[in-house]
């Protein structure tokens, strides 16, 4: 890495790191964070991971840490909050929000902030997984996450405990002042043969600028079943550069589904490991861009063992002058026999000057497996087109309402219905509704 | 239901088009007027979809020669959503997924989208359910339709009935229906042309793209068009679908080029 250090991380590094009271081994992880976070530079162009996300924009600001969270927009918010959802942890500008968020006590589970997660009978699960999935050693980001982590989700459920409802994590950015830096954390520790489902939210205020760092770490044990829902819908001012770390265990289900919508500049680094036997992934992508807006989403399925299942698809939907970049690699490992897995890449250009660049990348070392990967980046097709044409919708109409429907595809794929019903509504005004 | 003082709502005359150099229609004349049911009859590549698609406004057909007028007006000249939204209706051959879109959603972008352009108030979406479920008992479909994607995993049958709810949703006063038939049972063919007789009437016309005449057993046509090489060679009354049925197309070629060279 070229070292370009200049005032965007000095900033960042040089903020006071919290000093909470916290257990002995979490203030190590930290200073363990930040030291190695102090070694790693900036990445740009020239380093292959990062060759079409050109972070200069970024490393222009410097972001100051926040002391004190904002006040949301409280009707606003509300709009965010998922109907069904009886547990919500509600975060503004990363500092937890105890009166905007909603517990409720759930036999074998424990939903809570790290602060009192880390009081409650469950702490050795914190200690055994928090920092361990999202290595920092290579990972400048999920490193000033957790060399600066104060506030924390945090959702464990005993082996055999199952959440009907989703949980859900809803991160609101509202300092209009000056650039803010935030670290939203969830970690989600999920016991063998344990079932939840949990939604991530991430929204700013409209003239918000800021920088977030977010990481995830699931961690599903033996036949646990996690559906995880990731909406990244930032502030159009905002950059976003986050990492989730999945580590799945003998027979586990993990189904994931992420759509990128927001932020001016975005990073999701996602990787999921499979550390046992017959684990099946699921993952769904759907980018949605447009105006100058920079979305890269970078995602590794490391098959370690046998029988492993993957189903990926990725779409994205790029106008105006934006940038859409998808990295999917599937690694096979020699021990990975059986493997049945499946990537597929969609993009749609809706402008002359947006961009996708997608890269495939499957290593396999094993030699009995399955592996099937296609990539397409087109236009809509002009038979449906006219199909829609025919019934009396304009061209626009038309063109819209496929857009629509492509991108759909992905959002039915959430597992929430009340929030496949407000997507689609947002995506109906983006598409359908507009010119 | 043929009335020489009914109205002409189309007058295709002398068309001609090409594709890719290759002229595929070469002087067509079609005059239909209102209460008429026309079939068009012809071995394949004769030029029958390519007429109804240039009618429709396909973008990858164009004429290349003639005229075409709809109710008095040049259609030619119109956008394909212009056509719909004046009345014309294209039943397609092969009706196009779209993956995403609802059946429900999809119907009601349409009827509202034609509504709108005759100046009517849009409805809304219970307002519009209502009026669809009543619409579905014409084709006999299951309301969960609905609900599926636009044509997606539908089969034959399924998709043609799905064109005549649409069909019966728009109202249209010129239906072209192309190859409607093809790929039906008989059960799946009875239902589509009973939704047809269902909606045609006096001030409506309806032009009907077939292979077979069976289609013509439960559609009655007032006129039966052969179509050979671009041109339509003979136009009869439904008997002459019999005929076809009974002895091919060859015959009406040979009877043809014989009047041409005895003219």
């Amino acid at each position: 890495m070229t070292v370009t250090r200049g005032d965007f991380l000095d900033t960042l590094l040089g903020a006071r790191p919290p000093t909470r009271d916290d257990a002995g081994w979490l203030s190590r992880l930290r200073a363990e964070a930040l030291e190695r976070a102090n070694a790693l530079s900036v990445p740009t162009t020239r380093d292959e991971e990062w060759r079409f996300t050109d972070l200069a924009p970024l490393t222009r600001l410097s972001f100051q840490p926040v002391r004190v969270a904002g006040t949301p927009d409280l009707a606003r918010l509300r709009e965010r909050f998922l109907p069904q959802a009886q547990m919500r942890l509600v975060f503004v500008d990363g500092v937890f929000a105890p009166g905007l968020s909603q517990l409720a006590a759930a036999a074998g589970a424990c939903v809570s902030e790290l602060g009192s997660a880390l009081q409650g009978p469950r702490a050795a699960v914190l200690e055994a997984h928090l920092g361990r999935l999202a290595q920092f050693d290579a990972n400048l980001f999920a490193g000033l996450n957790t060399a600066f982590l104060s506030y924390g989700a945090v959702i464990a459920l005993d082996a055999g405990a199952s959440l009907a409802e989703p949980v859900q994590i809803l991160h609101v950015a509202t300092r209009r002042d000056q650039p803010h830096a935030i670290y939203p954390r969830l970690l989600l520790a999920a016991g063998a043969r344990s079932r939840c489902t949990v939604v991530e939210d991430f929204i700013g205020a409209e003239e918000a600028g800021y920088f977030s760092a977010p990481v995830t770490e699931i961690v599903l044990e033996r036949d646990a079943t996690v559906e995880h829902v990731r909406l990244q819908r930032e502030a159009p001012g905002a950059f976003q550069l986050g990492t989730c770390a999945v580590s799945q265990a003998a027979g586990s289900h993990y189904h994931a589904v992420s759509v990128v919508l927001g932020a001016r500049l975005s990073r999701l680094d996602w990787r999921v490991l499979h550390a046992g036997a017959g684990c099946q992934s699921v993952l769904d992508g759907l980018t949605l861009i447009d105006g100058r807006q920079l979305a890269d989403t970078h995602s590794l399925v490391d098959h370690a063992h046998p029988h492993a299942h993957l189903r990926q698809q990725q779409k994205c939907v790029v106008s105006g002058a934006g940038h859409a970049v998808f990295n999917g690699k599937i690694l096979v490992r020699q021990a990975a026999q059986r493997t049945d897995a499946a990537q597929s890449f969609r993009g749609l250009l809706l402008s002359a000057r947006a961009q996708i660049d997608t890269k495939p990348q499957l290593e396999i070392f094993a030699d009995d497996v399955k592996c099937a990967h296609g990539a397409a980046i087109g236009q809509l097709d002009p038979e449906q087109a006219f199909y829609l044409q025919s019934r009396g919708l304009t061209a626009p109409k038309a063109l819209n309402l496929l857009t629509y429907g492509f991108a759909a595809e992905v959002i039915e794929r959430i597992p929430v219905a009340s929030l496949v019903r407000e997507l689609e509504c947002a995506l109906v005004e983006r598409t359908v509704e507009s010119k | 239901m043929i009335r020489p003082n009914a109205a002409v709502l189309l007058e295709v005359r002398d068309l001609d088009a090409a594709i890719g150099g290759r002229a595929i229609l070469k002087g067509v004349n079609l005059t239909v007027r209102a209460g008429e049911v026309h079939a068009i009859m012809g071995p394949n590549g004769s030029g029958k979809s390519t007429l109804v698609k240039i009618l429709a406004g396909h973008p990858a057909y164009a004429a290349s020669g003639g005229s075409v007028r709809y109710r008095g007006e040049d259609l030619l000249v119109m956008a394909p959503e212009a056509r719909a939204q004046a009345g014309l209706f294209l039943g397609f051959q092969y009706p196009v997924e779209i993956p995403g879109v609802s059946n429900a959603q999809f119907l009601r972008l349409a009827f509202n989208s034609v509504r709108s352009a005759r100046g009517e108030d849009e409805l809304d979406p219970l307002e519009f359910d209502d009026l669809v479920r009543e619409k579905l008992q014409v084709v006999a479909m299951d309301p969960s339709f609905l609900e599926r994607n636009v044509n997606e995993g539908f089969s034959g049958g399924e998709k043609k009935r799905n064109e005549i709810l649409q069909m019966a949703l728009l109202e249209p006063i010129v239906a072209l229906l192309d190859e409607t038939d093809s790929g039906l049972d008989i059960d799946a063919l009875r239902v589509v042309a009973n939704g047809v007789n269902a909606l045609s009437a006096p001030d409506k016309a309806i032009v009907l793209v077939t292979h077979y005449q069976r289609l013509l057993d439960y559609i009655v046509p007032d006129y039966v068009h052969v179509m050979e090489g671009g041109q339509i060679i003979k136009t009869g009354g439904r008997e002459l679908a019999l005929e076809l049925e009974a002895r091919g197309y060859d015959w009406v070629r040979v009877e043809y080029e014989h009047a041409r060279a005895v003219a």
